[in-house]
């Protein structure tokens, strides 16, 4: 049985789709078959993160109505053979998709793939609902500012409450914390939140911090995931995310300013 | 001595049977309820119970509301309600200190429907609910931003409370942990209610409908335990040591 992993956060442009690319990249590479799906109907970004976009014929859509199997729509990933993209639909909007379809696709995935991960829309409208609902993990994306922390926050109630594993009574679904552009300097400047305050806001199991680092637009733009980029410190951060996910113990890094650490370092104050 | 300690009216529910008749020979009516109070004795043993006319006087077939009582009273019912009488049988039953009740009673329709189908009475047991809350809801998972919660009686919180959640409580509310959210207590005008927290950052507490959002609790000590009351009509915020 496959493991659903759906990266959420309500508010956009947090690093949702940078992050399930490198996720989803970052278990295939440890050998483990996995599918990422694009659930952004309408605006579909993932197959550009992913450097796939030339090769969508089929989409979501036309697997949930029956127009093409899943075979046809998944695309082979470039750099590893172990991983599958599923994009969404570009012309069409979030009511293409439905419970009983998504349910569908996810299930035959589940036969076939150790770890299905599911991109969410921004919001907590029918798309974010549908990606989130029949999930056991949730990666949820937030930035040291309070109006992601307060958005993951609610998006955390609708994962409690509306999921199918809340409405069958089942075990809840294992919520992780990902703190993205994350900037140590600022935090220490006061101008950005730092780890703890949010931890005390949403106080959820820390999954990891991935620095603010030029290399995730270098990457989105070339279209390779972050995290194959392994020189780079969003990179290494989200290989750190997959072995702590994987249940193996690395301690946080990237969370120190630099600033802090010379000044440590020349014991100036 | 305080006034609000002698008495206090509070609202509250209490279920009772409602009997209603199809028939106005009072040998029958008997009859027919001495076989109901032999098949389930418990259930009938000192219940109250309302007695429905509507049937009956919609089909012009008066009933000796005396007779009818005190038959009742025999079979060690407790009559505690008229409906659908007429004027002339309310004013008896009155008399006999039974009230009218005026409520919807098309509204049950249903239920003397399936009893009169059913010969055998249902497995419940006849409660009699004082003003009395329920137990408390206790709460032990996060209630997040744009959550809320009602209870009908104490609330227990032992999680946190985010901004934007909405926490309500007819009765007491104790959250153990920090509160960011909304926190109602005493939502049916229970001015007695009360709060408690463990670290008030609220953005809004309320006590019978008498708030205080969180640009009057600036002054309140964070990271400290708390009580909010009610004292003449204003609300107070006590550290508790």
């Amino acid at each position: 049985m496959a493991r659903i992993i759906v990266v959420t956060s309500g508010k956009g442009g947090v690093g949702k789709t940078t992050t399930s690319a490198a996720i989803a990249m970052g278990l295939a590479k440890r050998g483990h078959k996995t599918a990422v799906i694009d659930f952004d109907v309408g605006l579909r970004n993932l197959d550009l993160i992913m450097g796939c976009e030339r090769r969508v014929v089929y989409d979501f859509v036309n697997v949930i109505n029956g127009e093409a199997n899943l075979n046809q729509a998944l695309i082979k990933d470039k750099n590893c053979n172990q991983l599958y993209i599923l994009p969404a639909s570009q012309t069409r909007d979030k009511d293409a998709l439905n419970l009983e379809g998504v349910g569908r696709v996810l299930e035959e995935l589940s036969k076939d793939f150790k770890y299905i991960v599911c991109d969410s829309p921004a919001g907590i409208e029918k798309g974010a609902y549908l990606a989130m609902y029949y999930a056991d993990d949730a990666f949820v994306v937030t930035n040291p500012e309070v109006s992601s922390v307060r958005d993951s926050d609610r998006m955390l109630g609708i994962l409690a409450s509306k999921s199918r594993r809340a409405e069958l009574n089942m075990e809840p679904i294992k919520e992780y914390l990902l703190l993205t552009r994350y900037d140590p300097d600022r935090v220490e400047s006061g101008e950005m939140l730092g780890l703890d305050d949010v931890q005390e806001i949403l106080s959820l199991h820390l999954l990891g911090v991935i620095p603010e680092s030029k290399s995730v637009l270098n990457a989105s733009n070339s279209g390779i995931p972050v995290i194959l980029d392994e020189k780079s410190d969003a990179g290494q951060a989200y290989a750190d995310v997959v072995a702590r996910y994987l249940g193996e113990k690395k301690p946080l890094r990237f969370i120190d300013s630099k600033k802090g650490f010379l000044r440590k370092l020349f014991g100036g104050k | 001595m305080d006034q609000s300690s002698i008495l206090d009216f509070r609202s509250g529910t209490f279920f009772a049977p409602i009997l209603v008749l199809y028939n106005n020979d009072l040998e029958k009516i008997e009859q027919r309820l001495q076989e109901k109070i032999a098949s389930a004795p418990d259930f009938f043993s000192s219940s109250p119970v309302l007695f429905d006319l509507s049937e009956l006087n919609e089909n012009d077939k008066k009933i000796d509301v005396e007779a009818l009582i005190s038959l009742l009273r025999k079979l060690s019912l407790f009559p505690v309600g008229i409906r659908g009488g007429d004027p002339s049988q309310e004013k008896r039953a009155l008399e006999l200190s039974v009230p009218v009740d005026s409520g919807r009673s098309r509204n049950d329709a249903i239920l003397p429907e399936i009893q009169r189908k059913d010969d055998t009475m249902p497995e419940v047991q006849p409660v009699i609910r004082e003003a009395v809350r329920a137990p408390a809801m206790m709460i032990t998972q996060p209630v997040r931003s744009g959550q809320r919660i009602y209870a009908a009686s104490d609330l227990v919180i032992l999680a946190q409370v985010s901004a934007g959640a909405e926490i309500m409580a007819e009765g007491n509310i104790h959250v153990y942990n920090t509160l960011r959210g909304r926190a109602l207590a005493g939502v049916q005008g229970d001015t007695a209610a009360r709060f408690f927290c463990l670290d008030l950052q609220a953005e809004l507490v309320s006590i019978a409908g008498i708030y205080k959002t969180s640009e009057d609790l600036k002054e309140t000590p964070k990271k400290k335990p708390v009580q909010v009351y009610l004292r003449d009509q204003a609300l107070i915020i006590e550290e508790l040591s």
